[in-house]
């Protein structure tokens, strides 16, 4: 299956800065319709037809959420843009803002609409603080234009969290609290931001929405498989020749990625998602890329032959550990012991019964964590477990 | 208005907001001195570990007075498969200090840091807000000069 252009279908086409470049490109029109002619649920239903699900790595159906959060009683709602993209390997949404902010006003201006929310806000990671002005810039002109009437938009600044792109996370830094995740349920739709109904969707998640609105639920529904409808943008570095961000029909062969289009040359393994993301041989580089499969946020780093396995999970676990927001146990202990066992199979010291405890350790976590982040913490264990036990074993052995 | 919607209205406002306000003394102090945390607490009303709370949690919050510029190096692995350890002893070599250090001039400190979503063009750091990418040792005496 081939590249396309739906979420970057503006991106070194129209001027960041300049919101008639955008206007040129059929932009606001998507906001001009519904207004014009469509009832909120009528654009939820649109984006139900289009199966557009979350492109912040969970997955969940997009239209399904919103109709959520328009269902839960109060008139006080709000729409968020998650924009504190911080998965190791992730640059999509900073690519897709330095060159197209105005598509994300537009969407989110879109989800507020459909929500019945009359404030919506982006929340910016501070690792990007360049794009600040751009972003908010964007957001200024649409309002000048007349485009934002009854709908306000804040961007809001994170200070440095990984676990704040996690949604509960993020709307307590937002709230100016500790970036925490809550307990749920309540969820978000019901009870979110200020415990009012809220939806919250990755950057490029909104960024679809404006031409699901133009061109309908049922043409975006065509493209991509059965479960997974739609484009996804890919983050892709490490061994390869052309890194860089690449957007893909959903069910496209990793290996059509990797090594046509990122020319990678003797790969080992390729993890996806970054470092909650899932670890794939390159004897599976046929694995088609879809949310039955492999996907999360898109993140794809490649590792070439020379790289050492246990390295790769080591550094992994020490970056969780150090993001691990401390607030459950099993996420902030687990974390904490799996460094410190791999640190030991690094120096060669690892035992067989690490082994098991690991095992052990990996469910305990996936079963009774917070948040995504301890629940998926595991996953690099668990799939280097599967696939590269050897590795683990040469090393017990000390060769 | 019931009560808890009273609270909302005010927790709203950014003014009322602690990691907006930390982060606007932030940019205005350098960093966040425990003077100004004791005051800000009693002004909300809230206990001081609430605000160190906030401030300590956030890794581009600083509780203690850093350099005039912060160097931040990417350690996460799309970087270290870029050799960015060769970075990181480059910035130690010039500066002679060691991650997590503050040059004795105060002209720089020195932190590792996760992820910042450069990895395309990997090995980058960030000095303040700006994004440095594709670096080689023999880029870094140059860039570190443009920083007084």
């Amino acid at each position: 299956m081939p590249q396309a252009r739906v979420v970057l279908k503006n991106c070194g086409v129209i001027d960041p800065k300049r919101i008639s470049t955008y206007r040129d490109r059929d932009g606001f029109k998507a906001l001009e319709k519904v207004r014009r002619e469509m009832t909120p649920e009528e654009v939820i239903s649109e984006v139900r037809v289009s199966g557009l699900r979350g492109r912040g790595g969970a997955g969940f159906p997009c239209g399904i959420k919103w109709e959520g959060a328009r269902n839960s009683p109060g008139d006080e709602k709000y729409v968020i843009g998650n924009a504190d993209e911080g998965e190791v390997g992730t640059f999509k949404d900073r690519y897709i803002l330095e060159n197209d902010p105005f598509t994300l006003v537009e969407g989110l201006a879109l989800a507020g609409y459909a929500v019945g929310a009359r404030q919506g806000y982006i929340y910016l990671r501070a690792e990007y603080h360049y794009l600040l002005d751009l972003l908010r810039g964007a957001v200024n002109q649409a309002r000048e234009s007349g485009f934002l009437d009854g709908f306000a938009i804040d961007v809001r600044e994170g200070a440095g969290a990984y676990v704040c792109g996690e949604e509960s996370a993020l709307m307590e830094s937002i709230e100016g609290r500790r970036g925490e995740s809550r307990y749920r349920p309540p969820f978000p739709t019901v009870a979110g931001l200020w415990q009012k109904p809220t939806t919250i969707n990755n950057v490029e998640t909104l960024m679809n929405i404006p031409q699901i609105i133009l061109n309908g639920g049922g043409w975006y529904s065509q493209m991509g498989t059965e479960r997974s409808q739609g484009t996804k943008v890919f983050s892709v570095s490490g061994d390869v020749a052309r890194p860089g961000v690449y957007e893909m029909v959903l069910g496209s062969p990793l290996r059509e990625l990797v090594d046509d289009l990122a020319s990678a040359r003797d790969v080992k393994l390729v993890q996806i998602g970054g470092a909650t993301g899932r670890i794939i041989p390159y004897e599976m580089i046929d694995t088609p890329l879809a949310f039955e499969n492999i996907l999360g946020a898109g993140a794809v780093t490649v590792f070439d032959k020379s790289r050492d396995v246990l390295d790769i999970v080591h550094r992994t676990m020490e970056f969780l550990a150090e993001e691990s927001c401390g607030k459950c146990t099993p996420c902030r202990q687990g974390t904490e012991a799996m460094v410190e066992i791999m640190e030991r199979f690094c120096r060669g010291e690892g035992q067989e019964k690490d082994i098991k405890v690991l095992e052990d350790l990996s469910d305990t976590m996936m079963l009774s964590s917070l948040c995504g982040l301890g629940q998926a913490a595991p996953f690099a264990v668990t799939d280097t477990l599967k696939y590269f036990r050897d590795d683990y074993e040469r090393r017990i052995r000390g060769n | 208005m019931s009560k808890a919607s009273k609270n909302i209205s005010v927790q709203n406002q950014e003014s009322q907001n602690l990691l907006v306000v930390l982060k606007e003394a932030q940019t205005r102090y350098g960093y966040i001195s425990q003077e100004f945390m004791a005051e800000l607490a009693d002004s909300l009303g809230v206990p001081v570990n609430d605000v160190y709370g906030v401030a300590s949690f956030y890794s581009f919050l600083a509780t203690r007075p850093p350099g005039r510029n912060v160097i931040r190096i990417c350690k996460s692995l799309p970087c270290y498969l870029k050799n960015c350890q060769t970075i990181i002893e480059t910035i130690e070599k010039e500066l002679g200090i060691r991650p997590g250090e503050t040059t004795p001039d105060g002209r720089f400190s020195f932190e590792l840091t996760n992820c910042i979503g450069l990895c395309d063009r990997a090995p980058a750091m960030l000095i303040n807000n700006d994004a440095h990418v594709g670096l080689t040792p023999e880029k870094i005496s140059r860039i570190l000069k443009s920083y007084k």
